[in-house]
């Protein structure tokens, strides 16, 4: 990737000219959403223009119905699953709780186990402590080493059912070992469940070759609407599991007691399939293919935040591999960091970032927190740098 | 355009490095804590109230520069103040946060004018004086 395609990029994002406080915008806040590129704004206008997918059979109905069926296919291609694995819920949190609820339910019992890390985001911890507590099953957590690095000899696999962490952390921006963490979960009967939420925009994804159960997304990280995600689920599992919740669509009868009920993924997506969300999600996989391999792009602005932070004084959690960075400068708070930016133009994100069991370990109770999309360029990372030099002004 | 340098008042900042009154107070009669369970942030206030006034006042807890700096004008204004004083106080900064009024006998809290601009961050300047209050009502 050249300069000039990186600066093209840029041109497809019209949030990018936003003036910030009079200033230009160094958007540095991919992981929490990213921005959206034209294609994506004109696809969901255009979906917003279409009839109920999946039920009528005028000719709006039809055009809606196969926006869904279509996208389904790409994301299926985009993940190297099958169509009718792929599941469209509201996002990450959607996808987990899903199968929390319909796997759990089905499969969880006393004296079973659930394994996640300890540098899990919120949605990837409490559903699983929430099924624990209803089933009465023990919820183990393997902890990280300094450098945000899950432990895998630490925690005990032995009665473990399913095994839930994250792809990439989405503070220490490490990679979790999939592929020997899917090896592990099954030498003991377990499922592995991935959250991807920070990992679609960053790396390749093939579930076969992570050997993973189920993988979760969320559209608004992969550049495009909020409210839109997915649950992708291995065949043979989904086919063991009960409906979560149930509503229009997912039915095969229905009579004033009873209901029986479709197949996946139909079964896992009850009420009027969200047309508009799910035709964005298409229109940005069609972008993030157009626009081929950016992860040389992204590693250098990457390091270059590494280094602008580092020279700032400030001490990074964990050893973060890509994608973000997560920081406290001594003495200044990460919501003062986040203000400060703000006014120079330098959108950052301040808090626990749903992490809070993973700050706890680092011993803070928050943190700034910088990330990269497509469109980060050098301009961002000194805007940030010139922004942290002003932050010591204020905070001599 | 909002400015965070004038939100930063340098009044805001030597009280974030140099507070007054932190840390416990061991013949508090009143106490309570307040949170922020969005950014994690929380402020204890104790007051020690003898014959219907505050004779003493402290706060500890972690948080950002606004917050720390509004704790430690509050306990400054507390000492010396009848409950009902340091409620008024509190009904006065709530109303200058969050309009354009004058910032009547506010004293130093009037610094905090700047946050006004910044929605998200007048529950920090708050978060001190939820404390005080619920620790009056005990």
């Amino acid at each position: 990737m050249s300069v000039s395609d990186l600066a093209a990029r840029r041109r497809d994002f019209p949030a990018l000219a936003t003036r910030v406080h009079g200033k230009r915008l160094a958007y540095l806040d991919s992981a929490a959403t990213a921005l959206r590129p034209q294609p994506v704004i004109d696809a969901i206008v255009r979906a917003a223009q279409l009839g109920a997918p999946s039920r009528s059979v005028h000719a709006l109905a039809e055009q809606a119905t196969s926006v869904i069926e279509d996208a389904r296919s790409d994301v299926a291609a985009f993940l190297g699953g099958r169509a009718d694995e792929v599941i469209f819920t509201s996002g990450t949190t959607g996808s987990l709780n899903l199968v929390a609820q319909a796997w759990g339910r089905a499969h969880l019992a006393a004296g079973d186990a659930v394994i996640v890390s300890e540098l899990e985001h919120h949605s990837n911890l409490m559903p699983w402590q929430m099924i624990c507590g209803e089933r009465g099953a023990e919820l183990r957590i393997a902890p990280v080493d300094d450098a945000g690095r899950i432990q895998l000899d630490r925690v005990s696999f032995e009665r473990a059912k399913l095994v839930a962490v994250a792809h990439v952390s989405n503070v220490t921006g490490t990679v979790a070992p999939i592929a020997e963490l899917a090896q592990r979960a099954h030498a003991v009967g377990a499922l592995l469940v991935v959250d991807g939420a920070q990992a679609v925009a960053h790396l390749p994804i093939d579930v076969a070759a992570l050997g993973c159960d189920f993988y979760a997304f969320s559209a608004h990280k992969l550049y495009g609407p909020t409210g839109t995600g997915v649950l992708w689920g291995r065949a043979s599992v989904l086919a063991t599991m009960p409906p979560w919740q149930t509503g229009g669509g997912m039915i095969r009868t229905v009579e004033a007691t009873r209901s029986t009920f479709r197949g996946a993924p139909a079964r896992f997506e009850a009420g009027t399939p969200n047309v508009i969300g799910i035709a964005g999600l298409a229109a940005a996989l069609a972008y993030v293919r157009a626009i081929g391999d950016v992860r040389a792009d992204e590693a250098r602005a990457h390091a270059a935040l590494v280094a602008a932070v580092r020279a700032a004084g400030g001490r990074i959690l964990g050893e973060p591999e890509l994608a973000v960075v997560a920081f406290e400068l001594p003495r200044i708070h990460a919501h003062d960091v986040a203000t400060l930016a703000d006014a120079e133009g330098v959108a950052l994100r301040s808090g626990h970032h749903c992490a809070a069991p993973l700050h706890a370990r680092f011993g803070v109770t928050a943190s700034s927190r910088v990330s990269v999309g497509c469109y980060t360029d050098a301009d961002d990372v000194a805007q940030f740098a010139a922004a942290l030099a002003k932050l010591r002004e204020v905070f001599p | 355009m909002t400015d965070a340098r004038a939100l930063y008042h340098a009044t805001i900042v030597e009280h974030d490095r140099h507070p007054h009154h932190e840390g416990p107070l061991p013949a508090a009669t009143h106490a309570a804590t307040a949170d922020n369970p969005l950014c994690g942030d929380v402020v204890t206030l104790r007051f020690v109230l003898a014959d219907g006034v505050i004779a003493d006042a402290a706060f500890e807890g972690r948080g950002c520069a606004l917050s720390r700096a509004a704790a430690s004008m509050l306990a400054t204004r507390a000492i010396g103040a009848t409950p009902e004083q340091l409620r008024e106080l509190a009904a006065t900064f709530d109303r200058f946060l969050h309009a354009d009024v004058p910032a009547e006998d506010l004293g130093e809290l009037a610094v905090f004018e700047g946050v006004r601009a910044f929605k998200s961050r007048r529950a920090c300047a708050c978060l001190p004086f939820t404390a005080a209050l619920a620790a009056l009502d005990q």
